[in-house]
């Protein structure tokens, strides 16, 4: 069935390639639309199968699964205080996050975050010592550079040897990670051991530290959530602006998708590699500082449970996305923070918190089975409509 | 509703469907998405003819023809082999029907040797499943007498020159005892020596029986050895007609739908000063062995030189070398008396270098990037698309939709990632960033490789048009033709070196042939496509 078109329209349509021309754009902005709602939906997809599995597994244990979900709530969301947890553990993970997700956008796979994470954890315990007694206002930002410049220098070698004689980035950073790691462990035990038995750095002074959120903002409950959140959200847009607005982030982009091409158009390769691996430990560098000076208030051996590694989940789940970092980690943050919860009301093991964690990334990753699955149902429809 | 069927540009006489047809193609349809790229397709080739199946590249020629091969399954529709009804599901399907097929990319195993390519997948084994070598090189040699294909059989396929291997792929569908031999753009990759024994080898075929369908857009071969022509345009047979009915220009006409110029019209050449200097250069390739071996060339305000050659003597490591891409051992380049010979490519571009290169998907685009993005890419330092380090949006946005205007870039928005764009509308785009710079010298590399008529039309005459206000051209292509009709002066390059000069117009495609395959002389074709079997 076709409508009566004016007369003047059916003329401009009247050449059979034009129309065919018009009808491809059409399609192809369909395509295009179909792509990204995709690609948006997937994380939540992935999600929502997660907690179905999980849901199994729980139900496979003889366990309510509804009673296990609601606890878990319960110990994430259920109040001021819970909610306080949630985002306290996703602070870190909101920083190296980001840091895992810009060097991807480059092309990089940053999976030494953990070791950067260490070596800005360790500068932001050492200088915040060394500043005690500046105001808090000098204090913190000093910090907060020296760590970030500490991340960003235990990036700085495996860029380099990545942007020199190609040496993959995957490899030299994992091992720089573990030289950080253990650098830090020997650090805390020998030479800036705090006075006791416990290999630890001594406490920072009240000025180095990042104040909870309930003590500046009073009329909030208190809760254990620090200012650290507040500066992970500043710095996801911040990098959403640098990889949007800047030359550097254009560079990078141009980069990660086509170096070949990026190359040809004038950017040196080489550079935009160390520069954007240097911005990924900076980033992760951050995630040690914050951590050291919102919640311990000093470095011991164990003060990261892996954050640098959930990072990498993290920028999966958030597709890369600096603003869907922050959603990601909160989750992130969530699921650790209500698994205790979930353990003591339903009795349903902390362990079913990593499956379903493993189920999301596993989905994540797998978004291409997804998109060809709703690809093929769209084309079985679109046969259906050209043959009616 | 009925089939609508289709404009008929075509004013010349139909030719009825061959009598009793060896396949026989009915109304395929076929959809990807955002195109249908067969719509009711019927075709038929007969034993002892040659069809030529012609059209531009997307009219759906090879869709078709993978259809028939069974590399893809068709929506709608029948194949028929022996005027009966067969499944042909798989290529495996194809080739025990009889039917052949000699992709433009060939499929050969190089480091393997002739015999041992030719009866891959069908080896003759002795006891206990060992191949017996004998057999399979008996009969290579006899199939090669039997066709006057020349092969040596013991020669690996990658020591071979192009045209050699692509023998090798016709004796491998002979192998298999094709009846029905598609080749789909033959000629692509070949000299004009290696084309003329092609059709030699396709005219010896067909007179023992077989039946050839030739998938091409070159309109000079369809009318020179095709006994029937059935032309294509977007996914429908828009005319069947053959060689004696019609001449290139209606059957440009039918394979475009509207008038096409085919010679390029051209002002007088009218040189001004030098502006790009390559002196003595020597340039290595990836492998680090000579690529450029003392190149020394001028291009000069208002003029074409066009760089012919045979695919990989050379001429993109000169390319990349004057891009500031890759390092020189030797030699230096200058442009307007200032080196440039150790420019990044940032400062190559900056001083007034533009470059199409001639991979676009490679180098040309960053294809996830939307076509704003695309356009700024190479200027994205300067101002004013930036300053101080910050992208200024709004300017880039304007400029970019600017400059898709004037280039004609079709596209639903400047939004859209540049891979969602037809590959002449990619080349487009490239066009509209690297000449919207003004450049004093542009480097087009195969600018049209890949194009339709109609974008190759504008592609051309946007280079003749930097070239008549002043600007220099040097143009690297593989395609003769193209060389001819634009440059004012041609440069053969034949192993790194640039063995021979002309004017333009001074020259036939035969002669730069010789020289392109190493001939010495005119006249001595003998010395040419000999290849390294030799």
């Amino acid at each position: 069935m076709r409508a009566r078109m004016p007369d003047a329209v059916r003329d401009s349509s009247a050449d059979p390639d034009a129309r065919r021309e018009a009808a491809e754009h059409r399609f192809a902005a369909e395509q295009e639309r179909v792509r990204r709602a995709i690609s948006v939906a997937t994380p939540f997809i992935s999600v929502a199968i997660a907690v179905l599995v999980g849901s199994l597994v729980i139900l496979a244990a003889g366990k309510d699964p509804v009673a296990a979900f609601s606890a878990m709530f319960r110990g994430s969301f259920g109040g001021v205080r819970q909610i306080g947890e949630t985002l306290l553990r996703a602070t870190p993970l909101v920083f190296t996050g980001l840091a895992v997700a810009y060097g991807f956008r480059s092309g990089l796979f940053n999976i030494g975050a953990e070791g950067q994470l260490f070596m800005g954890g360790m500068a932001a315990a050492w200088v915040g010592v060394m500043v005690a007694g500046l105001p808090w206002a000098v204090s913190v930002p000093v910090i907060l550079v020296a760590a970030g410049l500490a991340g960003a220098a235990w990036a700085f070698l495996p860029a380099l040897m990545k942007a020199r004689i190609g040496a993959h980035e995957v490899i030299t950073t994992m091992m720089f990670s573990y030289i950080g790691r253990y650098l830090v462990s020997w650090i805390i035990a020998g030479p800036f051991k705090d006075k006791g038995a416990i290999p630890q750095t001594p406490m920072l002074p009240g000025t180095s530290q990042l104040p909870r959120l309930s003590d500046v903002f009073t009329f909030i409950e208190p809760n254990r959530a620090h200012l650290g959140i507040v500066l992970g959200v500043i710095a996801a847009f911040v990098v959403w602006w640098i990889l949007k607005y800047t030359v550097l982030g254009f560079e990078a982009r141009a980069v990660g998708f086509n170096p070949t091409a990026a190359q040809t158009g004038g950017i040196s390769v080489a550079a935009t590699t160390v520069k954007s691996l240097c911005i990924s430990g900076t980033l992760a560098g951050l995630a040690g500082a914050v951590e050291v000076m919102g919640v311990h208030h000093r470095l011991f051996d164990q003060f990261s449970s892996g954050f640098g590694f959930t990072g990498i989940a993290v920028a999966l789940l958030a597709k890369n996305n600096p603003i869907g970092v922050i959603a990601a980690a909160v989750l992130f943050g969530a699921l650790s923070a209500g698994a205790g919860t979930m353990q003591l009301d339903a009795d349903v093991s902390q362990k079913v918190i990593s499956i379903i964690q493993g189920v999301i990334i596993f989905l994540v990753g797998a978004e291409m089975i997804v998109t060809w699955a709703v690809g093929r149902l769209r084309d079985r429809k679109g046969g259906d409509d050209a043959a009616q | 509703m009925t089939a609508d069927p289709g404009p008929v540009v075509c004013d010349l006489p139909e030719t009825g469907p061959s009598p009793d047809p060896v396949l026989e193609l009915r109304h395929i349809t076929k959809r990807f998405p955002g195109v249908l790229a067969n719509d009711d397709v019927s075709i038929a080739v007969a034993p002892g003819e040659v069809l030529a199946l012609l059209g531009e590249n997307g009219a759906g020629k090879s869709t078709l023809m993978n259809v028939a091969y069974g590399l893809l399954a068709p929506d709608a529709g029948e194949v028929l082999v022996d005027g009966r009804v067969v499944s042909v599901r798989a290529p495996r399907d194809a080739i025990a029907l009889g039917i052949g097929m000699v992709h433009q990319h060939f499929m050969l195993v190089e480091p393997l040797t002739v015999t041992e390519n030719i009866v891959l997948g069908g080896e003759p084994t002795s006891a206990f499943g060992v191949i017996d070598r004998d057999v399979a090189r008996r009969r290579v040699v006899e199939l090669s007498d039997r066709y006057g294909l020349k092969v040596e059989p013991d020669a690996r396929v990658r020591d071979l020159s192009v045209g050699r291997q692509q023998r090798v792929e016709i004796l491998k569908a002979l192998y298999r005892d094709a009846r029905i031999l598609i080749l789909d753009e033959p000629t692509a990759v070949l000299t004009p020596q290696e084309v003329n024994e092609l059709f030699d080898i396709v005219r010896e075929l067909v007179s023992e029986g077989l039946a050839v369908v030739i998938i091409t857009h070159k309109l000079e071969e369809v009318m020179a050895f095709s006994d029937r022509i059935v032309v294509m345009r977007a996914g429908r047979v828009v005319g069947e007609t053959v060689p004696s009915a019609c001449d290139e220009q209606s059957l440009a006409r039918m394979m475009v739908g509207r008038d096409v110029v085919l010679r390029v019209e051209k002002s007088p050449h009218q040189p001004g000063s030098p502006l790009l200097e390559v002196m003595n250069l020597s340039v290595l390739d990836d492998r680090k062995l000579p690529a450029v071996r003392d190149v020394s060339l001028v291009v000069r305000a208002g003029e074409v030189v066009g760089i012919a050659g045979v695919d990989g003597n050379g001429q993109r490591e000169l390319v990349e070398a004057i891009m500031g891409l890759r390092r020189p051992t030797q030699g230096t380049i200058t442009l307007k008396g200032r080196d440039i010979t150790h420019d990044n490519p940032r400062r190559t571009i900056a001083a007034g270098v533009s470059h199409v290169p001639e991979d676009r998907h490679r180098r040309g685009l960053v294809l996830d990037f939307d076509l704003v993005e695309n356009v700024a890419l190479g200027d994205h330092r300067r101002p004013p698309f930036s300053r101080y380090g910050i992208l200024d949006r709004a300017k880039l946005e304007q400029e970019a939709r600017r400059r898709i205007a004037e280039y004609d870039v079709r596209t639903p928005d400047e939004h859209v990632a540049a891979a969602n764009l037809s590959g002449g509308n990619q080349q487009k785009l490239v066009l509209a960033r690297e000449l919207g710079r003004d450049p004093d010298v542009l480097i087009a590399a195969q600018p049209t490789r890949g194009l339709d008529v109609g974008a190759i039309e504008f592609v051309h005459r946007r280079i003749l048009a930097e070239r008549d206000c002043g600007k220099g051209v040097l143009l690297v292509s593989m395609e003769l033709e193209e060389v001819m009709s634009l440059s004012d002066r041609i440069l053969v390059m034949y192993e790194g070196r640039v063995v021979a000069e002309f004017e333009g117009g001074a020259v036939t495609e035969e002669e730069l042939g010789v020289f392109m395959t190493g001939g010495g002389r005119p006249g001595a074709e003998a010395l040419g496509s000999e290849g390294t079997d030799a």
